[in-house]
């Protein structure tokens, strides 16, 4: 009776040649009372008045459930910021759909949520930026963030409703990754996830002053290796590795088109959070089509679906339909191709010289200061110099 | 540590079994995951409601399917166990008052 797999959702009863989405990730808004300078969301942020409204959403979800959709991530920006969160959260439990609200747990965060509960939101993942509040408070460009955190974390608890805490890791505070489990244990989390940075959006403008040093990564990897052990069945920690220093890459949203669809604050849809930033692809709307026919015909989803697309070494590589051949986003930024492989692969042509520019960011001695993310506050020149330069 | 058949095995808030039409096939719906049941999983995950013990859960398949009790119980106590280290399942002990709704 070994027949409980993770992650593994078969998709024999659709159509062969395209499996139905399981996630939605429903930006619902950009803005956030947090200015973390690793934000995933694109350096152009959508404005509140360009936001779609209450009943689109209600249909979107709707739509969303009958393709198949399991999950909803319910996530910005601040999906709290939005007035009608509950009557969102509320059509999730309506649809069977399972909600997430991915929060900072600031500003209108805890007021909403026993609203939220009783609306029968499924999950909670927040947001924490370091464990010691000073330093936590300088990385997301927000005073007195950190009591609102722990009191947002109490009442969660206390509701019953399970707790996930994540954690961006980053030079900044890579030396607190003991100390943040610590916390999650304290704060009664079930879930940790001790996520190293992805270096798009903003991220990828602040990356030298974000980029850890290799070792101490190894040791961040170790200290969760062991606290996994030590805290087996009370806290499952995930852990996303830092892919400019691995040895293979991740496959993007779980491969591109294959799993996951996105939606912006304006209702664009797109086949990963970061596909804005790769020139020419054609994303289509929720206002204009519905989600089964984006989901199916949309040029941006098809663009990367499958494997047809991809030249060597990704073509004839083993693991193809494991790492999908990586995130295209960073291939784009890196190596000036979308198509290319993402030289966070081991196997790209460009790796080296990945990983080398990593060192030397990491090398630097004062960490330059962070571009706090802002709305209209996209740097003139968002470009580091890229390894493709 | 290991579940023991008196335990009271219980899906805890957030985590919840669901027919997944589009699919044809049970899923469990937890944070972040989503787990593909077969069969036997679903029998024993339906028979999971926060009241009977591991115990009358063996009780109650071997008579549905008419199977060796002997058998099953060890086979549902790896099933459940393999839940909890993932987070997704609590026990109680049967005397322990039932959770809020």
């Amino acid at each position: 009776m070994n027949a409980v797999t993770m992650n593994a959702v078969t998709m024999n009863a659709v159509t062969p040649a395209l499996p139905a989405p399981i996630g939605l990730l429903a930006e619902l808004t950009h803005r956030c009372p947090l200015r973390c300078p690793y934000c995933s969301n694109p350096l152009e942020l959508d404005r509140r008045s360009a936001e779609l409204d209450t009943a689109t959403w209600e249909r979107v979800l709707t739509e969303a459930a009958a393709l198949g959709v399991l999950h909803v991530h319910l996530s910005g920006g601040e999906p709290t910021a939005r007035q009608d969160i509950v009557a969102i959260t509320a059509a999730c439990a309506r649809l069977g759909l399972y909600s997430n609200l991915i929060t900072s747990g600031v500003g209108g965060a805890l007021p909403k949520l026993d609203a939220l509960s009783e609306a029968g939101l499924d999950h909670v993942q927040l947001s924490i930026q370091a464990a010691e509040a000073a330093n936590a408070e300088r990385i997301g460009g927000l005073r007195n963030a950190q009591p609102q955190k722990f009191a947002f974390a109490e009442r969660v608890t206390a509701l019953g409703l399970p707790l996930t805490l994540n954690a961006v890791i980053h030079r900044g505070n890579i030396d607190e990754v003991p100390a943040i489990i610590d916390l999650a244990v304290q704060l009664g989390a079930k879930r940790l996830e001790v996520a190293h940075t992805q270096y798009y959006g903003w991220a990828y403008v602040n990356r030298a002053a974000l980029m850890p040093a290799k070792p101490e990564v190894d040791r961040s990897i170790r200290v969760v290796e062991e606290a996994r052990a030590r805290l087996k069945g009370r806290l499952v920690i995930d852990l996303v590795v830092p892919d400019y220093y691995a040895r293979y890459p991740k496959a993007c949203a779980g491969g591109w088109g294959r799993r996951l669809m996105n939606v912006t604050p304006t209702g664009k849809v797109l086949p990963c959070h970061a596909a804005e930033t790769i020139p020419g692809l054609e994303f289509w709307h929720v206002q204009d089509r519905s989600l089964a026919e984006i989901w199916a015909r949309s040029p941006a989803f098809a663009a990367y679906r499958g494997t047809a697309w991809m030249k060597e070494p990704c073509r004839s590589c083993d693991r193809r339909e494991t790492d999908w051949g990586g995130c295209r986003c960073q291939a784009l930024a890196l190596a000036g191709d979308a198509a290319a492989t993402d030289p966070a692969c081991s196997l790209s042509p460009l790796h080296a010289r990945v990983q080398a520019l990593a060192v030397a960011e990491s090398a630097i001695e004062t960490a330059p200061d962070y571009r706090y993310r802002t709305i209209g506050g996209a740097p003139a020149a968002p470009i580091p110099e890229g390894a493709a330069s | 540590m290991s579940l023991t058949p008196d335990d009271v095995p219980r899906l805890p808030r957030g985590v919840r079994m669901r027919f997944d039409a589009v699919r044809n096939a049970h899923v469990l719906l937890a944070p972040e995951r989503t787990f593909d049941l077969d069969r036997n999983a679903v029998a024993v995950l339906t028979l999971v409601d926060g009241t009977r013990s591991i115990r009358a859960i063996a009780d109650a398949l071997s008579q549905t399917y008419e199977a060796d009790r002997s058998v099953i119980e060890p086979d549902v106590i790896v099933m459940l166990n393999g839940l909890r280290e993932k987070r997704v399942l609590d026990a109680g002990s049967p005397q322990d008052p039932p959770p809020p709704a």
